[in-house]
């Protein structure tokens, strides 16, 4: 066997090297994320088709903006889920950050002064998941879960379970940030692209993304080759609830008011969002792109139930169904390759 | 001389003596196969060579130089590298990004700092190249043989410049076909000069690729011989205690 290897050709060892055993076409093709996208097309067509609304300019505006607030999140969910991990608190400290905002500055601070403080206090809120899973080996699933409640609990007591919607000098400036346009284009929106595409540059280009991947994948390995995971972990929900808080200052300067509730129940539509773009909820796996469509997929959805009439009851039998049937068809094709 | 010297390692956990008084020695480009039956003492010799643990009572040379060893971190930095049995590798990433997982090389753009991906992928394609490993740098490790995984794993310890590799049952868990790889890989590492440590039960292999053979029971070592001095038979004999000492 030995003298087979010495033989060997090197030149044509060389060759070997320079593939890649997939083509880039069968990559793109390979991917949920791609198919997921694929079918937002072809719903987007087809409502233009069957409805005049849905392809007028300020229907659009509406889904796109609509779509944009889960969206910013799920960035931050789908680098979570990438980790291994999950963070069910993002509604919570979504509503947070959007509550100390709304307090500060109804008190009459600048918008410069408090909406670095409601960001803030979503990071505290997600340093505080991380240390628990990270240090004291928490599962996610808990700790975040308890933070669900916590979160939520905390803005009541800060605003006192009262309804804000008078944010002091800088109302107007607060929302325009969150409600205005440029250009035909929501705030939310663009925020949504300049987010996105930071978060996939980062994934994709920098250290820090490259071990979020190893640590979804192996943790062990990933602790083996001197990574530190615990602090990895730390900065991973901390990422998850900036984007969070981001959103909530964005979404306060739309609603134009504050409540309690705002944000419940988002952890769902998020997670959703994010697993129906491909991200894998045991690690390793997940996209940027993916996770945007994937969220507009389920605006798409419920935009159109709307258009054509049907109830609205039937909204999350539609989204459920999306969110199986996205997981089924990747398990069919990994469950192929096995075979192969 | 010897790059790595043991000298009369004990190690006891509680009441249980794990390791008594074992000594041994390897030269570079050295093949020395660890055997011994389950609870013989190998992987915690492994684990001390590694610095996972510290032994009770003995010494460790490096070239020559006396180390302690707190952490396996210091134990890398002198040079020692492990592959594991499971290979410790992320399945989603490329085989140049394992290679290079936690001393990824990067390049400035403007104000930061980018993966160079185009200079791990060529330093991947040098190293399988002196592996003669057929293993593309761009590929998922997901869709490699095992014979190809193992040239990560080993991959990984060319770059770290290990001088001293220890690899814990390579060929348990892989086909009949990529065990030849896997020890064309070994004597590739022979070549360069490497000392490897080669702990497995299956004794073909060892006896293929292994110039020494140390043989552990109960914590102390039986045997350490040339390979072409004894036989399996022999070294059966030793593992089980048919044999007493050789």
């Amino acid at each position: 066997m030995a003298t087979d290897n010495e033989t060997k050709n090197f030149a044509a060892l060389d060759e070997v090297m320079s593939w890649r055993t997939q083509s880039a076409l069968a990559r793109v093709v390979g991917k949920q994320s791609f198919w997921v996208f694929i079918a937002a097309v072809i719903a987007c067509i087809a409502l233009s088709l069957a409805t005049d609304s849905f392809s007028s300019s300020q229907n659009l505006f509406n889904v796109t903006r609509n779509f944009a607030f889960v969206a910013i999140v799920a960035l931050g969910m789908t680098i979570v889920i990438i980790s291994g991990g999950i963070d069910l608190s993002v509604g919570s400290t979504l509503c947070l950050s959007a509550m100390v905002l709304a307090i500060l500055m109804n008190a009459g601070h600048p918008l410069w002064f408090s909406a670095p403080l409601a960001v803030g206090a979503a990071l505290t809120v997600g340093l505080i998941n991380g240390l628990l899973i990270a240090y004291l080996r928490i599962p996610p699933f808990v700790v975040t879960l308890g933070m669900l409640s916590l979160a939520r609990s905390a803005a009541m007591v800060l605003s006192n379970n009262k309804m804000v919607f008078q944010f002091g000098p800088d109302e107007q400036l607060l929302f325009w940030l969150g409600g205005g346009s440029s250009w035909g284009i929501a705030h939310p929106v663009i925020a949504l692209v300049l987010l996105a595409l930071m978060t996939g540059a980062i994934l994709r280009w920098t250290r820090w993304g490259t071990h979020v991947f190893a640590i979804g994948s192996n943790e062990r390995a990933a602790d083996l080759t001197g990574i530190n995971v615990r602090r990895l972990k730390v900065s991973v929900y901390m990422c998850s609830a900036f984007f969070a808080g981001v959103a909530g200052v964005l979404e306060a300067g739309w609603l134009g008011g504050v409540t309690t509730n705002l944000g419940q129940s988002l952890e769902l539509s998020v997670i959703a969002a994010s697993v129906i773009g491909g991200a894998n909820l045991m690690g390793g796996a997940g996209t940027v792109f993916g996770s945007v469509v994937g969220a507009a997929l389920i605006e798409v959805i419920r935009n159109s139930l709307i258009l054509l009439g049907i109830s609205t009851f039937w909204q999350g039998a539609f989204v459920g169904s999306f969110i199986i049937l996205a997981v089924a068809f990747d398990r069919i094709r990994s469950l192929r390759d096995e075979s192969r | 001389m010897s790059v790595l010297r043991l000298e009369g390692i004990s190690k006891h956990f509680g009441a249980i003596q794990a390791l008594e008084g074992v000594s041994l020695s390897l030269a570079a480009g050295e093949i020395l196969g660890l055997m011994g039956d389950n609870g013989a003492g190998k992987s915690t010799l492994v684990k001390i060579i590694a610095g996972n643990y510290r032994p009770s009572d003995g010494r460790i040379h490096i070239d020559g130089e006396e180390k302690d060893f707190h952490r396996p971190i210091e134990a890398r930095q002198s040079g020692i590298e492990i592959v594991y049995q499971d290979l410790a590798l992320c399945d989603n990433l490329t085989a140049a990004t394992n290679v290079f997982l936690g001393r990824e090389l990067t390049r400035s753009l403007g104000p930061f700092r980018i993966m160079d991906y185009g200079a791990m992928n060529e330093v991947s394609a040098r190293l399988f190249k002196e592996l003669k490993s057929e293993t593309r740098p761009k590929d998922l490790v997901r869709d490699m043989s095992g014979g190809q995984r193992q040239a990560v794993a080993i991959a990984r310890t060319r770059l770290a410049k290990a001088r001293i590799v220890l690899m814990d049952e390579p060929t348990a868990a892989i086909s009949v076909r990529q065990v030849a790889e896997v020890l064309n890989l070994i004597r590739e590492l022979r070549r360069q000069q490497i000392a490897v440590i080669l702990i497995s039960h299956r004794m073909p292999d060892v006896f293929a690729v292994a110039d020494r053979i140390t043989v552990l029971r109960r914590g102390r070592k039986v045997a350490d011989k040339p390979t072409t001095e004894t036989s399996p038979e022999e070294i059966t004999g030793l593992i089980t205690g048919a044999i007493d000492m050789a």
